[in-house]
C-alpha cells in the first residue's frame, strides 16, 4: 500500500516525500521556519516582483539569472556534498533523492508554465508570498491556479506524456 | 545594518539563500524542495473527485503546507518591517514598453493596472490572473515541478529531465513575454 503510494507520487510530482519516519505534527514547525526565510527573501530581493519577471524575459536585467544560477551553484555543490559524505538528517536517517523520470509533459507543461509565468510575474511560490505581503487579488490567481491542477488531475490520462 | 536590510537585496545574497533551501530541507527531514505539489495537496485534500491523481495520502505531505505557511509569514514580516516605501527600480527599456500600455505605477511589486480585484473584471487584467494562473497550475502538474522543484532542485540533483522542463519554462516565458503579452497588453 505505501509502496504504490509513492509509487505513484514518485512518477508524478517533483516533490516526494522520502521521509520513513513518523513525528508529532509540531515538528513540521522546522519548516515553517524555512519557510519564513524563503519568504523574506522573495520581498526583499524582489523575486516576487511583475517586473523584475518580464525584465529577465526581456533580457533587460540580469537579477532573475543570477538569483536562479547561484541557487543552482549552491544547491548542486550542497546535494554533491551530502552525497559525498552521506550526511544524515537531524533524525539520523539516510538522505534520499529521488530521481526525475523524463516524459513528455516536461515539455508541454513546461512551455504551458511559462506562458503562466511571463503572464503572472510568478511561480507557484511567489504567488503565496503575494498574499503576504498584502496583494489579496492574488488569491484569484492561486485560485485559478488549483483549478489548472485540478484540471490537469481530470485529463491527465487522456494528455501526451 | 537595519538601512542595508531595507534596500533591495542583491541576487547573490537572495541565491545563496535560496540554494542554501535545498539542503537544509533535506537534513531537517529528508524532503525534496518544492511548492508546485501544494497546489496538488489542496486538490487532494479539499476536491479529490474520485480522481486518481489525487487519490493519495495528502496528510504525508503536509510539511509542505508548514512551509508555504512560512512563505506567507516571512513575506508578512518583510513587508511590514523591512522595507522602505521607495518605488521599485524598473529599467527604463521596460518602463517606455508599458508606458505605451497605460501602465505607469512602480509603486509595488505589481502593476496594480493588471493585478487588483478591479483589473480582474478588465479584458487584459483578467487574461493575466485568470488564464494566467491557470496556466501556471495546469503547467506546473503537468510538467512535475515548478522552478523550485524542477530548476533548482533537479538541477542540483543533476537531472536532466530537470533541464529539459527548465529550458522549456525559459521558452514559453521568452515566447510568452515577448510575443503574445504586448498583444494583450493592448486590449
Amino acid at each position: 500500500m505505501n509502496n504504490e503510494r509513492v509509487q505513484n507520487i514518485d512518477s508524478n510530482t517533483a516533490c516526494v516525500n522520502a521521509s520513513e519516519q513518523q513525528h508529532p505534527g509540531w515538528y513540521n514547525l522546522k519548516y515553517t521556519a524555512v519557510g519564513i526565510l524563503f519568504g523574506i527573501v522573495f520581498v526583499k530581493a524582489e523575486i516576487i516582483s511583475w517586473f523584475r519577471i518580464q525584465e529577465m524575459f526581456r533580457l533587460q536585467s540580469f537579477h532573475m539569472f543570477g538569483v536562479i544560477g547561484t541557487a543552482v551553484v549552491v544547491g548542486a555543490i550542497s546535494v554533491f556534498l551530502i552525497k559525498k559524505f552521506n550526511v544524515k538528517t537531524i533524525h539520523g536517517e539516510v538522505i534520499k533523492i529521488a530521481d526525475k523520470e523524463f516524459n513528455k509533459g516536461q515539455i508541454y507543461g513546461g512551455l504551458l508554465f511559462g506562458f503562466g509565468w511571463a503572464l503572472t510575474g510568478a511561480c507557484p511560490g511567489p504567488l503565496f508570498a503575494h498574499i503576504g505581503a498584502g496583494f489579496y487579488a492574488i488569491l484569484v490567481v492561486i485560485l485559478s491556479a488549483i483549478a489548472g491542477t485540478w484540471t490537469y488531475g481530470y485529463f491527465k490520462e487522456k494528455l501526451p506524456h | 545594518m537595519i538601512e542595508q536590510i531595507q534596500q533591495p537585496w542583491p541576487w547573490y545574497v537572495a541565491g545563496i539563500i535560496i540554494g542554501l533551501i535545498v539542503p537544509a530541507l533535506l537534513i531537517l527531514g529528508n524532503k525534496s524542495f518544492g511548492i508546485s505539489s501544494n497546489l496538488r495537496h489542496v486538490c487532494a485534500a479539499c476536491f479529490p473527485a474520485d480522481i486518481k491523481f489525487f487519490k493519495y495520502d495528502w496528510k504525508k505531505e503536509i510539511w509542505n503546507f508548514f512551509f508555504v505557511g512560512g512563505i506567507f509569514l516571512g513575506a508578512f514580516l518583510a513587508n511590514h518591517y523591512l522595507m522602505t516605501n521607495a518605488p521599485i527600480e524598473v529599467s527604463p527599456a521596460l518602463q517606455s514598453e508599458l508606458a505605451q500600455y497605460g501602465i505607469s505605477n512602480f509603486n509595488y511589486m505589481l502593476p496594480s493596472e493588471l493585478f487588483s480585484f478591479e483589473a480582474l473584471f478588465t479584458v487584459r487584467g483578467f487574461i493575466m490572473m485568470v488564464v494566467g494562473g491557470f496556466l501556471v497550475g495546469f503547467g506546473t502538474r503537468y510538467a512535475g515541478g515548478c522552478t523550485s522543484g524542477h530548476a533548482i532542485m533537479g538541477l542540483s540533483n543533476l537531472q536532466w529531465p530537470s533541464l529539459v522542463a527548465t529550458i522549456c519554462f525559459m521558452a514559453g516565458g521568452f515566447f510568452m513575454a515577448n510575443i503574445i503579452l504586448p498583444w494583450i497588453l493592448s486590449l
